[in-house]
């Protein structure tokens, strides 16, 4: 069974969201995303300031089994990455929705939660996965 | 923690030691200038004869390869390599030839090249082939190269996007990108095939072509192609085949008449020349009349001169239009003569034979364990020359994994499937046996699996530490790859 805090928010590709004081998302991938992946060797990280589209190709997560793209869950622009990946990929598999965060986005537009899932919502996506 | 007992030849060097059958004929003099040549001497262990002959039969029994064990490695297509390939590839004439010898001299080796290349047109349904791609990443490179070189020679600038189905081999979106294309991601529906629907919404004005195997590494046939070629065509888009699994089709379905416009094939796999561990392959390249001028060259073409045919190397001056030399020569020559001489062997009806036994070993062994319990990845579907099976279920009751399958079946004389590809289903084996397996083979993999699986689920075996009897435990893949150190320090 997974693990999935409730004071987030969830998508389809597997990654959560959590709304920052100042406005800021923070997103990671989900403790079922990095159980599937299994361990982590590499990420690789977007640019400070840069341009996310919605859906775009945000980061890439590498294990030893395959390498994945990590998508811009919103529109909007990066204002914080998680250098510690480079030297610690494996903060994601032990920490997903901690030290583990990927990148912090400022959105070019209000969150639109109808995209988003509940935790509930995305443990009954996970349910249905696993028939 | 893993072992590797055995020293380096280098390590097993001790100076003034020497091996008069291996060693070079070198009698001092030499015409090459003297400031070509060099000081000190080269870097090469010292050893007896008996000594190396032991070294590397030792390293050679170490091997596990098709010649001593079953080898069902998926999208590998590991059959049997027939001996007369390499007895007749090794001819003196042909390993004798130099390969700037003029014309005249490599009549015959020409007449080869001449020869696979109809023959491969004539199996594929293509209107032309050029074999001269190293390898099937060369081979994807040129196919998507060509596409680019068509839409550039009509003035088609803006086409630069390739489509792949999420099915695809890692190479596929790879090679698009490298041929400075964007991908674009084309989902698998819940039977395998493509969604037609999310198709019709990537075509565009943008389409440059689509990359398809079928069947496509999910071991199922692509029902729907003749659809997906018209849909494709009717954008301007070019479909490319990805030949990694011809092996199921050959001699049936002809991707020429499926609406392919350009093919690559792993003649290393299909047609069996030994393969594995980095090459030499061949990716020999087929193409419709569409993209015929832009093929890579060299290619071998054939004259009529008196009632003679005389082939010939066809070159920058007759195809202006090619996308260039992928080889200094003509791809891995070996290779090809091997490959050249199978078909020869097998013909035009052993060719159909191939695709029928690749298959109905693959669905035997696919009945056979759904039979035993094993759950496939898409029960409704008849299996091509593969198939997939899932252990998500005993990786989570048991905390069995596919890759402690894969691992615990060396132990017991069976190389492993291939352990988490595609990546769409989890947990998953994709088994390939292919066609020259005998029954008992089969059913002897077969008893490994159930036997496997039924101590981990009754008895409590962990395979974690699986295996145990090879040369090599256990890799801690995660450490070779955050630490990457293939250095060799000493000697």
């Amino acid at each position: 069974m997974s693990e999935m805090p409730g004071d987030l928010e969830y998508t389809k590709e597997h990654e959560w969201l959590r709304r920052e004081d100042d406005g800021s998302v923070t997103v990671g991938i989900t403790d079922h995303a990095q159980a599937a992946l299994g361990d982590l060797v590499y990420v690789e990280l977007p640019e400070i300031d840069q341009e996310l589209d919605a859906e775009g190709e945000m980061a890439v997560v590498e294990s030893v089994k395959a390498a994945s793209d990590v998508y811009a869950p919103i529109a909007g622009v990066v204002v914080a990455v998680n250098d510690e990946l480079a030297d610690d990929p494996e903060r994601i598999n032990t920490d997903p929705y901690g030290d583990g965060w990927i990148v912090r986005i400022k959105p070019s537009e209000a969150l639109d939660s109808a995209d988003l899932m509940s935790p509930d919502e995305y443990q009954a996506m996970l349910d249905e996965l696993d028939d | 923690m893993n072992k590797i007992s055995d020293k380096l030849i280098f390590e097993k060097s001790r100076a003034g030691r020497r091996a008069f059958a291996q060693a070079p004929a070198v009698d001092g003099a030499s015409d090459i200038p003297e400031r070509f040549l060099r000081k000190d001497r080269p870097r090469l262990p010292e050893a007896s004869e008996l000594q190396t002959v032991r070294h590397f039969t030792r390293l050679s029994q170490k091997n596990f390869s098709i010649d001593t064990q079953f080898y069902p490695l998926g999208s590998c297509t590991m059959k049997y390599n027939p001996r007369a390939c390499n007895a007749l590839a090794l001819l003196p004439g042909f390993a004798g030839r130099h390969p700037l010898g003029p014309e005249t001299h490599g009549q015959g080796f020409l007449q080869c090249m001449f020869e696979l290349q109809e023959m491969l047109k004539g199996v594929t349904g293509m209107k032309g082939v050029s074999l001269t791609p190293m390898a099937g990443a060369q081979g994807e490179l040129a196919g998507v190269a060509m596409i680019r070189a068509y839409h550039e020679s009509r003035g088609d600038h803006e086409r630069n996007e390739i489509l792949v189905p999420d099915a695809a081999h890692g190479t596929n979106p790879a090679t698009a990108t490298m041929c400075g294309c964007v991908v674009r991601e084309i989902p698998t529906d819940s039977e395998g095939d493509v969604d037609v629907d999310a198709l019709k919404a990537a075509l565009g004005p943008k389409t440059a072509g689509i990359m398809l195997t079928n069947p496509s590494t999910l071991g199922v046939f692509e029902r729907r192609i003749a659809q997906v070629a018209k849909l494709v065509h009717e954008a301007g888009g070019l479909l490319y085949y990805d030949g990694a699994n011809l092996n199921a089709i050959l001699g049936k379905v002809r991707p020429g008449d499926m609406g392919f416009d350009v093919i690559h094939m792993n003649l290393h796999k299909t047609f069996s020349t030994p393969h594995g561990g980095g090459g030499p392959g061949s990716g020999a390249v087929g193409v419709n009349s569409r993209l015929l001028p832009f093929m890579p060259i060299p290619v071998v073409g054939a004259v009529e001169e008196d009632g003679d045919t005389r082939y010939r190397w066809l070159a920058e001056a007759d195809l202006p239009q090619s996308i260039g030399r992928l080889s200094g020569f003509m791809g891995n020559a070996g290779v090809l003569l091997r490959a050249y001489v199978y078909m020869r062997m097998v013909g035009r009806k052993g060719m159909e034979r191939i695709a029928e036994f690749a298959t109905l070993n693959a669905n035997y062994l696919m009945v056979r364990l759904a039979e035993a319990g094993f759950e496939l990845a898409f029960p409704g579907r008849r299996a091509s020359h593969e198939f997939i099976i899932t252990l998500k279920k005993d990786a989570r009751a048991y905390n069995l994994t596919a890759m402690d399958v894969a691992k615990a079946l060396l132990d017991r004389n069976y190389h492993a499937p291939t352990t988490y590809f595609p990546l769409l289903v989890p947990e998953c084996l994709l088994i390939e046996p292919t066609e020259t397996e005998s029954k008992e083979t089969l059913d002897g993999f077969v008893d490994a699996m159930i036997a496997i699986v039924e101590d981990a689920r009754n008895n409590a075996v962990s395979y974690k530490e699986a295996p145990y009897t090879m040369p090599v435990r256990r890799l801690d893949d995660v450490k070779a790859a955050r630490q990457l150190d293939v250095k060799f320090d000493g000697g």
